[in-house]
């Protein structure tokens, strides 16, 4: 896919000692296309100003330019209104909102929040807080030995008492895609709300909020080919009507006394203080880019690396593939090794090019579960190609060879 | 001092441990974790009544570097007294690794060392007032 490729600037720049960039780091980061970055310097070089704020000018276009940008995101994931769509900094900031702003005022003893052990620990941890701090109380969907939600014993832990459940769309290190309709369905049976984690979904797959329904939606720009400090939670207007904000200060307000004040409409009233505005109007940039390419585009490039890489790794002696099979995940394929360890992998890989990241993958849990400290992820974009998955396994060998195990 | 991070020595000490393994009855032991890496270090000493290592074991798992600093370490400490020991600092358990290690590195580098320094000042270790 060179055309795709030459859409982004840094893919073009050798490494410092000449070599080539190799970049399978995408679900940690994805690159940037050169419109993205246009669009950000565009707005900051002609008619940047704050938003909500200034009648001049620019005070003007940047308000038309941040709603257009809100109405783009609102049509990607099918929310009803734009107004469903809340700029936050990212992924962690916009559960932490749901995780205070519902949970806190919602959650008491004897009612509990279902997670799961492959979840990334932003969407653990808040909830870890939140159940800590109402006495709610958190439970776990175990895993099946293959990396996968364990949905036969789902009634074992999703019950009357169940008034959340948090699950990601797409597991950071295992890749597997978790069947958020059935989810849906189970939580609805129950009365509980869904919050789903798309931080690594949103960018490789079409999604539809209405369909299945879910009440909130949390996903970063910066792994969507946006800039980085810019991030979406969508919720439910009935939901987001009813809630307290999160954050409390500048625009959020309707009417300010010295004593008390009153809030303002949605959005504003989850968006204190000034926006990452240039960030947020990039980010309505890399949604036009993404769509046109096309998520059944995306999907069949992805689809195609996944299965080679999977497939050529798993062919290496002594080195095993985390996750399930690759029907039941998307682009990400995380390994260890027997012969080299993750540290060593990263560290040798970088000198053939090869951008991985190997630890844990803020992911303490589901290593414990898989039973390894740290594990290397390479993970794919459509700016990827075959000839990536060469400098890869070569320079797996390279790896063993260097530390004289091969 | 190499740039060449997977130095000779390093491979040396990786492939063929010096002491890998478990003392029958230490004098003292202790284990540290680095958590972002998973590298584990425990090192084992005997020391006799002059307060001299006599022998020093490490045992573990993680990065060519974390292991192969361990294995060199024990290697540099044995026939030392713990006086000694309590004047040797990181810069010089550094510069016997010959290799350039950059910020992140330094902390599988500096695993057993740290693990050394806890037993040298802990309260149960052998310099402690306990008896």
């Amino acid at each position: 896919m060179e055309s795709i490729r030459n859409d982004f600037p840094i893919l073009g720049r050798p490494m410092a000692d000449g070599t080539p960039l190799v970049y399978l780091d995408s679900a940690s980061s994805a690159q940037k296309p050169r419109v993205v970055i246009d669009a950000l310097s565009e707005c900051y070089e002609t008619y940047y100003a704050n938003a909500h704020r200034g009648v001049y000018q620019f005070g003007v276009k940047i308000d038309e330019a941040l709603e257009g940008a809100r109405e783009r995101i609102a049509r990607m994931i099918g929310a009803e209104r734009p107004e469903e769509v809340i700029f936050t900094s990212g992924t962690t900031m916009s559960i932490n909102l749901v995780a205070q702003a519902w949970g806190r005022s919602r959650l008491s003893e004897g009612d509990e929040v279902l997670v799961n052990e492959m979840e990334h620990h932003a969407n653990l941890v808040p909830w870890q807080q939140v159940t800590r701090q109402t006495g709610a109380t958190l439970r776990h969907i175990p895993l099946t030995d293959d990396g996968r939600l364990d949905l036969g014993r789902l009634d074992e832990c999703l019950g009357s008492r169940t008034r959340l459940v948090a699950v990601t769309g797409m597991s950071n290190v295992l890749g597997t895609i978790n069947p958020i309709g059935r989810l849906v369905e189970a939580a609805r049976a129950v009365g509980a709300v869904v919050l789903v984690d798309g931080a690594q979904s949103v960018p490789h797959a079409a999604v539809d909020v209405s369909n299945p329904q879910v009440d909130f939606l949390a996903f970063s720009g910066h792994k969507l080919y946006g800039p980085s400090g810019v991030g979406v939670l969508y919720g439910r207007r009935e939901w987001l009507e009813q809630m307290d904000p999160f954050l409390f200060g500048g625009n959020m307000i309707s009417e300010v006394g010295l004593t008390e004040s009153s809030w303002a409409e949605l959005p504003a009233k989850f968006e204190a203080g000034t926006l990452p505005v240039a960030q947020a109007i990039a980010l309505g940039t890399a949604v036009d880019y993404v769509d046109g390419i096309g998520f059944d585009e995306i999907g069949r490039i992805e689809r195609a690396l996944l299965a080679e890489a999977q497939q050529r790794l798993s062919e290496i002696p002594d080195l095993l593939v985390h996750g399930p099979a690759v029907e039941h995940k998307g682009a990400i394929v995380s390994f260890s090794d027997q012969r080299v360890h993750p540290h060593d992998m990263a560290e040798l890989l970088k000198r053939k090019g090869v951008a991985v990241r190997a630890g844990h993958h803020c992911t303490m849990p589901l290593h414990s579960r898989l039973g390894v400290p740290a594990t290397t992820r390479a993970s794919f974009a459509p700016y990827n190609d075959s000839s990536d998955i060469d400098v890869l396994v070569d320079g797996i060998q390279y790896a063993r060879k260097t530390l004289r195990r091969d | 001092m190499s740039d060449e991070l997977y130095d000779e020595l390093i491979l040396d000490h990786y492939e063929s441990p010096y002491h890998r393994g478990q003392l029958e009855s230490p004098s003292c032991t202790h284990t540290e974790w680095n958590p972002l890496c998973g590298d584990r270090v425990q090192l084992q000493l005997q020391i006799d009544s002059e307060r001299r290592i006599q022998q020093a074991y490490f045992d573990g798992e993680g990065c060519a570097i974390s292991q192969a600093a361990a294995s060199i370490l024990c290697e540099h400490i044995e026939g030392k007294t713990m006086e000694e020991i309590e004047g040797f600092g990181a810069p010089e358990m550094l510069e016997l690794l010959q290799v350039r290690l950059t910020a992140t590195r330094q902390r599988c580098g500096l695993l057993g060392f740290k693990v050394l320094k806890t037993l040298v000042y802990s309260d149960d270790g052998p310099t402690g007032g306990s008896p």
